[in-house]
């Protein structure tokens, strides 16, 4: 067995033990709680989850939140990308820009359901505008950093092979931008998965969300412990397929993936 | 006639920052590789820059082939004492081939002479690694590719061998040498080292310490090629240059005394 295969088995065998203590000891809880229908055990948990999934319920939900995340987290990214370009490259639009940037990624996406919901109704634009919200501001952010950090000797050797403005901007700063771009997507698809239980919480009838809130109705709270648990393997999962996607499309311009050897 | 001019050159940061250089005149043959050594901060780099068009100076000029500096322009390459300017998205190949990119040259083309420029700086077999994946010295070849692969008259030379080991410093200076003899560049060279300076150049300026800094005296350097470290000769160049660069550093050294 080759060491990285061993260390492949050790780190599998150890999530392997913590997610069964885990199991065990939630178990173990719900099985000491006094009213029972208030800590599902996780037995009766899964049991739920399979009755949705037979009927088609879950999966419906799951596509209707992933959908929701995709669009917002897409439309997000590229204002994000868009504002960050512009404010690290263009001094009046930093100076312009910056105060709202820095007064309103601090306001989370939640403090404007309300607003939002009167300007743009009940309906998918509400959501899709509240996870756009909850993702620009982190990527502009990264953006604009990364473009001020372009290291000088890069744009200075440009400028003397002769590059003007358009040419340094497309051969250097954006390639030398992309790790930091990459890297406030990712913080932000996080933020997505947070603000999309609470954009589906008002005034939706599909959606992880709906389906966590909804079972407060029933007084089902093992539908709450199924949203909660496919939302975060659902979170898990996307984080996973954006860093694998992008470190296979762009590696050669993610800082962090430039240790993969080329030859 | 003189290639390259630096005419009276003073030189601050802003508008009320302290005099950094003041009155530098200085003259560059065609084909010469002339060394600029100084204490540290004396403005050594900045008469580098100002030649590279990166910063205008207060007062004077530099004419290169009489014409007046007015930017960075290609005849003029620098050679960053780190490697940084190197762009780590791309291949060793694909940054000599950067120049030419820029240039609007072809694929085909691109590729040959990127390739011709690796194997004169001894570096093929490497050209689809990354900066990452070169040593600090290698990154030095790749940058001195990249100012070859564009046929520059000039090239400037920031302490390139100043961050990497003793060795590989001896190998490079003597492989510079080799390319500088063949390929008649007029090179700057910025060093610290005044071993490096005898060993490469043709003549050595040697700067005043700063603030206010210029050229307090030119070593001539006749010494036939390949130099040998151990002459005679070369130690008694070296104890004149040391000499004249010692008097300088004393002064700094006594201008920080001063202050505690």
């Amino acid at each position: 067995m080759t060491p990285t295969g061993e260390g492949r088995s050790i780190r599998f065998l150890g999530y392997a033990a913590s997610v069964a203590v885990v199991l065990l000891l939630w178990q173990y809880l719900s099985s000491r709680a006094i009213i029972p229908l208030l800590f599902p055990s996780p037995l009766s948990t899964l049991r739920v989850g399979l009755g949705l999934a037979a009927k088609g319920q879950l999966q419906a939900d799951l596509w209707a939140s992933l959908a929701r995340i995709l669009a917002g987290f897409a439309l997000g990214s590229a204002l994000g990308v868009t504002g960050g370009i512009l404010m690290g490259s263009f001094r009046p639009a930093r100076l312009f820009f910056e105060p709202y940037l820095q007064l309103l990624r601090f306001l989370p996406a939640l403090a404007w359901i309300p607003a939002v919901m009167l300007w743009l109704g009940t309906g998918e634009r509400a959501k899709i505008a509240l996870l756009a919200y909850t993702t620009v501001f982190i990527v502009a952010l990264n953006t604009m950093v990364g473009v001020t950090r372009v290291p000088r000797n890069q744009v200075r050797a440009a400028r003397s092979f002769g590059a003007m403005r358009g040419k340094i901007f497309f051969l250097v700063t954006i390639p030398a931008t992309v790790g930091y771009m990459l890297a406030g997507m990712r913080l932000a698809m996080g933020n997505c998965f947070m603000t999309v239980v609470a954009a589906e919480l008002v005034a939706s009838d599909s959606g992880l969300g709906y389906l966590i809130f909804s079972s407060r109705q029933w007084m089902q709270t093992e539908l709450a412990f199924v949203g909660i648990f496919v939302l975060g393997l659902l979170g898990l999962t996307a984080d996973h397929v954006f860093q694998a996607t992008s470190s296979w499309l762009l590696w050669r311009y993610d800082g962090a993936s430039r240790g993969r050897p080329t030859q | 006639m003189a290639y390259i001019t630096f005419r009276g050159i003073d030189f601050r940061y802003g508008a009320q920052g302290p005099l950094i250089i003041r009155g530098f005149h200085l003259d560059l043959r065609r084909g010469e590789f002339f060394a600029l050594v100084g204490p540290s901060g004396c403005g050594k780099t900045t008469i580098l820059n100002v030649l590279a068009g990166f910063e205008t100076p207060t007062a004077g000029e530099v004419l290169v082939d009489q014409q007046p500096v007015r930017g960075p322009q290609r005849d003029r390459i620098v050679i960053f004492q780190e490697p940084d300017s190197l762009y780590p998205w791309l291949t060793a190949l694909e940054n000599v081939q950067f120049p030419l990119r820029v240039l609007g040259v072809g694929r085909s083309e691109r590729r040959a002479r990127a390739e011709h420029a690796l194997r004169l700086v001894g570096l093929q077999g490497h050209e689809g690694k990354h900066p990452a994946h070169l040593s600090g010295g290698m990154k030095q070849r790749v940058q001195l590719a990249r100012a070859l692969v564009l046929e520059a008259p000039v090239l400037l030379m920031d302490e390139p061998f100043g961050a990497l080991d003793a060795q590989t410093r001896l190998i490079l200076q003597e492989e510079l040498t080799q390319i500088a003899v063949r390929t008649q560049r007029t090179i700057l060279f910025i060093t610290h080292d005044i071993h490096e300076a005898i060993f490469l150049a043709d003549r050595i300026g040697v700067m005043t310490a700063g603030p206010e800094s210029t050229i307090k005296k030119i070593v001539e350097v006749e010494l036939p090629r390949p130099r040998a470290r151990g002459s005679a000769a070369f130690g008694e160049l070296y104890e004149e240059t040391h000499q004249i660069l010692s008097e300088e550093v004393r002064r700094v050294l006594r201008g920080e005394d001063s202050l505690l």
